[in-house]
């Protein structure tokens, strides 16, 4: 349906081809949050994964011992802003994984404050998802989701929940908070699947 | 699952820029006739799709300012937007666009931060959002509704216009009371609007904070909004107000720590904050 609105000429030509369709670079890091920032005490944090089977859980300290990676990649907020080329440091899905059977192939992540959101358990596998605790070389600010946050940067931005704590199997894929208040069940940014 | 706030689905819309006016030194009043507009609730906001004569395109989102059903083929939907420096969108919208220009909007967006005269209790329900496990939220009963109470920093006040519009068009009896950080007299958003819905027979209060200048013979020095100052003007945490706070992110994280620690629930805060250019 698009047409050209008159007067409007655009700033930049030199379109990023990192960028995905719709969104704009940005070099400072925008925080969108439902409500207020959560406090997490790492003394009383801990992260789970939730099978039928059973719970497999990590304090803070277990976590941290962890064989940990670097991770660059650029990240996406269905608001229209990517920032290219950040780095984080975490634990891979596949580590945090590797004792854990289930037969459901659904994830909700959940995180301290109540949010919740929804990926499917092979979006997360084969190096597409981290545990992240740093973001440039330093502890991962509460603004920005610490202690620890889910990193899923192939899909948009609230995918990755900030302040996670476990992560719970599921037969189904269940809407997450925002996918219930109208965005998409998948969420990626190259397809713009960005609202339902 | 849990049922979803009753708001009208999203999807893209030719619209035409139908008046424009100075809202501010540096904001403009655009309303937009939008084709097919499925109507809004108060709160929600809409992507602005830009498009230039080479096919290129930038896209931002804006709070909405107004709120209702659909009013047939076109519906008229308030947007107030304030120039960004650097810019790209906001700048066409404040100095460029003039009546009678066509842009394309999507929406209405978001079913989170938003309010209903009649659909309180039922958006209330997403505010738990573990819900989805865990055993669902109680609603008030609706013959006792909580307060509501507004915290605006700058143009972070046009998705609460929108809801304190809605309570005064409904004669709804819930109160509610709005704290509008503002810089200077001349930055105050929707001004005129705001006194009327002092006036109106809706209960709804008004406390303005002005954070460089004040108008003359202002009982405060100029300064930002103080734990103190946010303490004395929002409703108390024993009365469990509804809160909505909207503003740039450092104004909404102070707002909302210092909430939590005048004893309000973090369920019961619902924040927006200014997210990239």
């Amino acid at each position: 349906m698009s047409f050209v609105t008159r007067g409007f000429g655009g700033r930049s030509r030199d379109r990023d081809e990192r960028l995905p369709p719709g969104q704009t670079l940005v070099h400072d890091f925008p925080v969108l949050s439902a409500g207020p920032t959560p406090e997490v005490d790492t003394a009383e944090w801990s992260f789970t994964i939730v099978t039928e089977a059973g719970t497999h859980r990590w304090s803070w300290d277990e976590f941290q011992a962890l064989p940990a990676e670097d991770i660059a990649t650029d990240i996406h907020c269905v608001t229209h802003w990517s920032k290219l080329g950040t780095s984080w440091r975490g634990v891979s899905l596949d580590t945090l994984f590797e004792d854990v059977e289930s037969q459901f192939d659904y994830v909700m992540a959940h995180s301290f404050g109540g949010y919740t959101t929804n990926v499917p358990l092979d979006e997360l596998l084969d190096g597409q998802a981290w545990i992240a605790t740093e973001f440039d070389g330093e502890p991962l600010d509460p603004e920005h989701g610490g202690p620890a946050r889910l990193l899923v940067p192939h899909l948009y931005f609230w995918k990755s929940a900030k302040w996670v704590r476990s992560l719970v199997m599921m037969p189904r894929d269940d809407p997450g908070f925002w996918e219930q208040n109208g965005y998409h069940i998948h969420g990626d940014p190259w397809q713009e699947e960005r609202y339902w | 699952m849990i049922g979803r706030p009753s708001v009208p689905r999203s999807g893209w819309h030719a619209a035409t820029v139908v008046a424009k006016t100075p809202e501010t030194r540096t904001a403009a009043r655009l309303v937009l006739e939008v084709e097919g507009w499925p109507g809004n609730a108060a709160g929600q906001h809409l992507d602005v799709r830009l498009t230039a004569p080479d096919g290129y395109t930038a896209t931002r989102s804006y709070s909405i300012a107004s709120s209702g059903p659909a009013t047939g083929d076109a519906t008229r939907v308030v947007l107030a937007v304030d120039r960004v420096p650097d810019g790209e969108v906001s700048p066409y919208l404040v100095d460029d666009a003039r009546e009678g220009d066509r842009l394309e909007v999507h929406g209405p967006l978001g079913a989170f931060f938003v309010w209903a005269p009649d659909a309180a209790a039922e958006v209330s329900g997403a505010a738990a959002a573990d819900t989805v496990t865990d055993a669902p939220a109680v609603d008030a009963p609706a013959d006792d509704p909580r307060p509501v109470q507004l915290i605006a920093g700058g143009s972070g006040v046009v998705p609460l216009v929108a809801m304190a519009q809605a309570h005064a068009d409904a004669d709804d009896p819930t109160p509610f009371r709005l704290l509008y950080s503002v810089r200077t007299p001349d930055d105050v958003y929707f001004a005129a609007e705001l006194e009327r819905l002092r006036a109106a027979s809706a209960p709804f209060e008004l406390d303005l904070v002005y954070t460089r200048t004040t108008p003359d013979g202002w009982p405060l020095p100029p300064g930002r909004v103080t734990r103190d100052a946010l303490a004395a003007a929002v409703i108390p945490a024993t009365e469990a107000p509804r809160i909505f706070v909207c503003g740039s992110t450092g104004f909404v994280e102070r707002v909302a720590s210092w909430l939590i620690e005048l004893g309000h629930d973090a369920r019961d805060i619902r924040t927006e904050r200014f997210g990239g250019t």
